[in-house]
């Protein structure tokens, strides 16, 4: 039991610190910007995908650094050209925009790079077991992500909370037009946060892309939970974000370790054994329904508190 | 009333196409191009071009021209009865489909209602890969046919195996939660009970279809379990990523598998380095030792630039053509009538039957591992320098299961 306790819950904290990786730059866009940008999975993917082709071409490491720079790159182009001009119309013109781009940039990547997974392989340097618990292996790479997450985490909210950039970032959000008068260039501003939070996304797609599969439908299979975590986290909150990912990794893994069922819960009174048309539901394990855990933690949280764990306002 | 609504049946499909092509032979292809299906769906479409190719080039079947029309349904019961009924309306009397035994039976159902409806043109279901043991028994219909071996074949196979692998003690179940996943369940558990009562099936896991990123958690649980071998049906992504987290963890067990050499799983098996430790169960497989398919798979490489993954789709498409010219008609009330019961040489040796009870074709059934390639294996699957070697052979009167189809003939 012991054995399971411990290996589940570093699969889960490692699990949750993937999903952190992975909403941190929804969480930005979304906290200093508004924008709730549908399109972020798709610059998760197209990292994976520039980090795929890059790591053939000038291998793994080079790949890191100058695909999430590219995917930024896109997302500041993103910003300039698209959001920009469909801001004045409101929140829901830049959803859409970023709700079509989602497909475009789906359809693009399965034009250049087919639909069938690519062989994306963890770098030689990370491809060996850091450490034995109980025999079970735990790969360097998935410490290695771990830590990028925690210093992704770390930076952000230092640079937020802590420099002048963070302030002028934050001022932007709420007063445009007196940081304009300041003598800021809000445009350019919200340019660089929208760029940042794309790249956040590529580095994501780039160490993520080997641990998961390569495909053309990542982005589609890994959207929703994103969202999940930044609502439950509190929209807009960091921190929130954090402890969203860290929650919904553990009892997304704990869910799965549990073998008992909804029926077994009632001892020798057990429903699952009368004639009934719910016995399928009865005997449905906690296992078999752990991955909609988050969704249902999702309705749960927005009924009890609408502006999730951690955030500030409600929409 | 019933005048007019038959009249309308009659004149609403030939409004569409004044004169439906009679010279090509269409076949309308109804699998995933889109979504998470999508890897799949489009090597299937491959294949089934270049068999069409192929016969266009010895002139076709009885003269005329086979034509391709692929049609995207998404893996979507829903979706796919929109895209039949728009080939129905094209002109096409041939549907083949395969991935998901909730299309398949969909489609099944509306074909059947489709050729009461409209008699005089009738349609052909052929099946070539959704499995769903359910298709040729009580869901069987007249007008579909089935060339990949159902699941409980393959399970009686793949048991026949396990029951003299002497080292097999314990084994772990894990699935995809839907009408496929449940099926190999429990004709494991009833097939290993009966053949060998010693073996524990110390866990049976069910979990959703193709929503898992973190199979860790479940690894943990298989290793916890003490299990020396992993009976799994899963496929794409849900194959990849559950072995990839087996490799991480450092599970050493055999897999017994369906799809272990689906698009992306050889890679998945590489990079894991499990030598030899992955089996499948399949009608053919590339370094089958037979020449003329060893021949064919070269060629079918040089051109598609895939592995030849659907051998039975081969046996389909020759098979399609050796009926239609025994019937000496391309009408597809014909073509059925000859399907029936027809004996046909499948491209890796052999003979198989297409069984008159409930059109589900019997052939021999090949169990083969993925490691380093032999001597005599040329082989090797998506560049991964590893490939498949034969260890078993289930000739077609050990492959055959009973059915309880009792089927209404037109």
């Amino acid at each position: 039991m012991l054995e399971l306790v411990v290996i589940s819950t570093l699969n889960g904290v490692l699990f949750g610190m993937l999903l952190f990786l992975l909403s941190s730059g929804l969480t930005v866009i979304f906290s200093m910007m508004g924008v709730l940008n549908f399109a972020h999975a798709s610059f998760y993917m197209l990292g994976a995908f520039f980090g795929f082709q890059l790591t053939k071409w000038i291998g793994f490491w080079p790949a890191l650094v100058l695909a999430p720079l590219l995917v930024g790159a896109i997302g500041m182009a993103v910003e300039r050209y698209g959001l920009r001009n469909t801001h004045k119309h409101g929140h829901v013109a830049e959803l859409l925009l970023t709700f079509g781009l989602a497909f475009a940039i789906e359809e693009i990547v399965s034009m250049i790079w087919g639909k069938s997974p690519l062989d994306y392989r963890v770098p030689a340097l990370l491809d060996f077991p850091a450490f034995t618990i109980f025999s079970t292996n735990y790969p360097a790479y998935k410490i290695f992500m771990l830590a990028v997450s925690v210093v992704i985490f770390v930076a952000l909210l230092v640079v937020l909370k802590r420099t002048r950039v963070g302030l002028i970032v934050q001022a932007a959000l709420t007063h445009p037009h007196m940081v304009g008068h300041l003598g800021h260039n809000v445009g350019r501003v919200f340019m660089a946060v929208f760029g940042v939070g794309s790249a956040l996304a590529g580095l994501a797609g780039v160490i993520a892309g080997p641990a998961l599969v390569t495909q053309s439908d990542m982005a589609a299979s890994l959207g929703p939970i994103l969202f999940v975590v930044i609502v439950f986290g509190g929209l807009g909150s960091l921190p929130g974000a954090f402890i969203a990912s860290l929650v919904i990794g553990l009892v997304q893994t704990f869910a799965v370790a549990l073998d008992g069922s909804l029926a077994s819960a009632f001892g020798p009174l057990d429903p699952s054994a009368g004639p009934s048309v719910l016995a399928d539901i009865w005997n449905v394990t906690i296992a078999q329904v752990a991955p909609i855990v988050p969704y249902m933690l999702l309705v749960l949280i927005l009924i009890v508190r609408p502006m999730g764990l951690m955030g500030t306002r409600e929409s | 009333m019933r005048k007019l609504a038959l009249a309308i049946a009659v004149i609403a499909p030939m409004l569409g196409h004044a004169a439906w092509a009679e010279d090509t032979i269409k076949i309308g292809y109804i699998d995933p191009l889109s979504g998470g299906g999508a890897s799949v769906g489009e090597g299937g479409l491959k294949t089934f071009q270049y068999l069409a190719d192929e016969l266009n080039a010895k002139g076709g079947i009885l003269g005329h021209k086979v034509e391709i029309v692929p049609l995207d349904n998404k893996t979507n019961p829903q979706e796919s009865l929109v895209q039949a009924q728009k080939a129905i309306d094209a002109g096409v009397r041939y549907i083949t489909q395969g991935n998901g035994s909730s299309v398949a039976a969909a489609l099944s159902d509306f074909i059947a209602k489709n050729n009461t409806r409209n008699p005089g043109k009738e349609v052909l279901y052929f099946n070539y890969a959704a499995v769903d043991p359910s298709l040729t028994n009580e869901k069987c219909s007249y007008w579909h046919f089935r060339w990949d071996a159902s699941s409980d074949i393959k399970m009686e196979a793949l048991t026949n195996y396990m029951k003299d692998t002497a080292s097999i003690k314990k084994v772990y179940l894990i699935n995809q939660d839907y009408s496929f996943g449940q099926s190999v369940r429990s004709d494991a558990r009833k097939m290993l009970g009966a053949k060998r009562p010693d073996i524990q099936i110390v866990g049976d896991e069910l979990h959703p279809l193709l929503k898992v990123t973190d199979f860790s958690p479940y690894i943990a649980k298989i290793k916890a379990s003490g299990a020396d071998s992993v009976v799994t049906g899963n496929w794409g992504q849900d194959f990849a990523l559950l072995l990839k987290a087996a490799a991480d963890a450092g599970l050493k067990v055999n897999w017994y598998t369906y799809y272990a050499g689906g698009a992306g799983g050889p890679t998945a098996i590489k990079q894991t380095g499990l030598d030899h430790q992955v089996f499948q169960i399949t009608e053919g497989f590339a370094n089958s030792g037979n020449q003329t398919a060893m021949d064919y798979e070269k060629a079918f490489r040089a051109k598609v630039n895939l592995s030849l993954w659907y051998p039975r789709a081969v046996n389909e498409m020759r098979m399609f053509k050796a009926a239609a010219e025994k019937a000496n008609s391309i009408d597809p009330v014909k073509v059925a009538a000859t399907l029936e019961d027809l004996k046909f040489d499948v491209l890796d040796g052999g003979t198989g039957f297409m069984r008159k009870d409930d059109h589900q074709f019997f052939q021999p059934i090949y169990i083969s591992s993925f490691g380093k390639l032999a001597a005599n294996d040329p082989f090797d699957e998506e560049n991964t320098g590893w490939g498949w070697h034969g260890v078993s052979k289930v000739d077609t009167p050990q492959a055959m299961v009973s059915t309880s189809c009792k089927m209404t003939r037109p």
